[in-house]
């Protein structure tokens, strides 16, 4: 069951039996008013996530695969990424309602990735969408091949997914007043993807890294593996005390980059000395990286695809 | 020998759509197969003889990432059989534009590498005209997707700051002989992609022909299509035939002119 903790107690009772049949029913069989809020945790004072599951997005977990979350200030909230499904969308915005009923003033967008924007919509109206100043041209290009590609596992619960681009973008560094706390936000360069954006609040010292950071779900790398291994290296100085990765659980700062740091270390060695044997790169996409694998969830469903792009990526050096 | 057409429009246009309408696109034996056509198309008429144990292609049946899909395409030619391999023809049927490239290969060229986009689960074949002029066919199968219409540069900045750089390689130390690998920058965009904010389609840009020399010799001419991977990039073996340089030369649909020179390494 997706939504696992978060029930009164009388729906609390009839889930226990209900699982199985809540599990086979999709999304049209619930009317707005029963979407559920989504389960959140109150990391640091006003500082709100809810953490994904670390799966491919699909018709039954609505695509809740990253992390999402939310700041309460003084004056207004501000949102951080929106989930994979506008189901998932609306389910967060309940979670906001029911926590404050201050107004929704910033929609961030970490960057571009279906399982962080796909709920943009469910938040369409006074908010101001924000991101990286490349998140436009890169929603424009991919969004509506990702929704053509994601329609085969999520069917139905794609319907209402629409292509929400940020009014405000990020060229370097912009900070959002909520009232009595301020939202650092960082654009990098390329790394994850070409649209990376932090959110760092120095109030609690909790750093949102967006997919800048990876704990337990092995990194994808879909921008460059050289540009990544420099940013780690710069976020690390950021002054945070904790950090929200885009998937899996909360960490220490900067200690949680470890892991990734070496994992995409050793992705880029790999291929630099496949490259330099001249080993194809369809031989490489076996044995890069492959070493790595029992740190990681999900390696068998990216550790290629990874390969395959650091490799070209480092061809070129 | 061949010419390449875009089909953007005609059967398989018309079987994606009557597929679409039900509301899933799956590749099944009631599907249309484009092969046929495609051959009366491409090959105008010529016969294909069946290549196994003269060609081979190799492709991962399972693609990773769509847009970057390695294929190798040999000639096994038998000891005994004097033919040699002057051209190879790359289709990738399900495509919108199936004829990823053509390659004229000069002697010694007995396999071709390189990378393409696979748009949908498909066969791949590969047709080879040997030096007595017959054809021949062989294909496999791969399961991807999206890979025409998928978005392109990881780095769309990077992309045109590096128009038109060329890498060249050698690999002289196997035991399988000298290979050498041509790589040029290039978008190699495919026409498909619609700007969602402009909605006009971002334009064909790609690179059309590539041809490289050993010395005078022309080693490899490459006619290309949209199916070819951004960066362009083929690798191939050859024999050496004692030039000093290798040089290449590439034209892309906007009539840019690329060129490389470079000194020839002592063999291995």
């Amino acid at each position: 069951m997706f939504f696992p903790q978060h029930f009164n107690s009388l729906v609390r009772i009839s889930a226990a039996f209900c699982i199985t049949a809540l599990a086979g029913t999709t999304a049209s069989t619930f009317s707005q008013q029963s979407i559920d809020p989504l389960p959140i945790s109150e990391v640091a004072p006003g500082v709100y996530v809810h953490f994904g599951v670390n799966e491919l997005m699909n018709a039954e977990n609505y695509g809740a695969i990253a992390n999402v979350g939310f700041v309460v200030g003084a004056d207004a909230v501000a949102v951080i990424d929106t989930g994979g499904s506008v189901r998932e969308g609306r389910a967060l915005r309940q979670a906001v309602q029911r926590v404050t009923d201050k107004a929704i003033k910033y929609v961030i967008n970490t960057h571009a990735h279906p399982d962080h924007v796909f709920g943009n919509a469910a938040f369409e109206g006074p908010a101001v969408f924000v991101g990286h100043h490349n998140l436009p041209r890169a929603l424009a290009t991919n969004g509506p091949f990702y929704i053509k590609a994601f329609r085969r596992e999520m069917k139905s619960t794609l319907d209402d997914v629409k292509i929400v681009p940020p009014t405000l973008v990020v060229d370097d560094e912009v900070k959002l007043d909520l009232g009595d706390r301020s939202l650092a936000l960082k654009a990098w360069r390329t790394s994850h993807t070409d649209s990376d954006l932090t959110v760092f609040d120095p109030m609690s010292g909790v750093l949102f890294a967006g997919d800048l950071l990876f704990v337990q779900h092995v990194p994808v790398l879909d921008g460059s593996v050289i540009g990544w291994l420099k940013t780690i290296d710069d976020l690390a100085r950021i002054a945070a005390t904790r950090v929200v990765p885009g998937h899996g659980g909360m960490g220490d700062w900067p200690d949680a980059l470890a892991a990734e740091r070496t994992y995409l270390r050793r992705l880029a060695s790999d291929c630099r000395d496949l490259i330099k044997r001249g080993i194809p790169l369809v031989q490489a996409a076996d044995i890069a990286g492959a070493s790595q694998k029992s740190n990681w969830e999900l390696f068998d469903e990216y550790n290629k695809r990874n390969a395959t792009a650091a490799y070209s990526e480092l061809e070129w050096e | 020998m061949l010419s390449i057409g875009l089909r953007v429009v005609g059967m398989i246009a018309l079987a994606v759509a009557a597929a679409s309408a039900t509301g899933q696109r799956s590749w099944t034996a009631e599907s249309v197969d484009p092969w046929p056509d495609l051959v009366r198309d491409v090959f105008v008429g010529r016969p294909l003889a069946d290549g196994t144990g003269l060609i081979a292609i190799e492709m991962p049946a399972r693609a990773e990432d769509a847009g970057i899909v390695p294929v190798t395409l040999s000639a096994i030619i038998p000891p005994g059989d004097k033919r040699v391999a002057v051209a190879f023809t790359l289709v990738v049927d399900m495509n919108p534009a199936p004829v990823a490239a053509t390659f004229k290969v000069g002697p010694g060229v007995t396999t071709i590498s390189t990378r393409v986009r696979v748009n949908d689960y498909t066969n791949v074949h590969a047709v080879a005209e040997l030096s007595d002029g017959q054809l021949y066919v062989v294909s496999t199968f791969v399961k991807a997707s999206g890979g025409c219409s998928a978005p392109m540069a990881k780095d769309s900045e990077e992309a045109t700051a590096n128009l038109g750089q060329m890498r060249f390689r050698q690999f002289t130390g196997s035991s399988a002989g000298p290979e050498a690998q041509i790589m040029i920058r290039h978008p190699n965009n495919s026409g498909l992609q619609r700007d969602q904010i402009t909605h006009l389609y971002i334009p064909l840009f790609i690179v059309r022909e590539l041809r490289l020399w050993q010395g005078d010799q022309l080693l490899l001419e490459m006619q290309g299509g949209i199916s070819i991977s951004e960066d362009p990039n083929f690798r191939f073996s050859y024999r050496p035939n004692g030039a000093a340089t290798f040089r290449a030369e590439a034209i892309d649909t906007a009539g840019h002119v690329f060129r490389g020179e470079w000194p020839a390494q002592p063999a291995g």
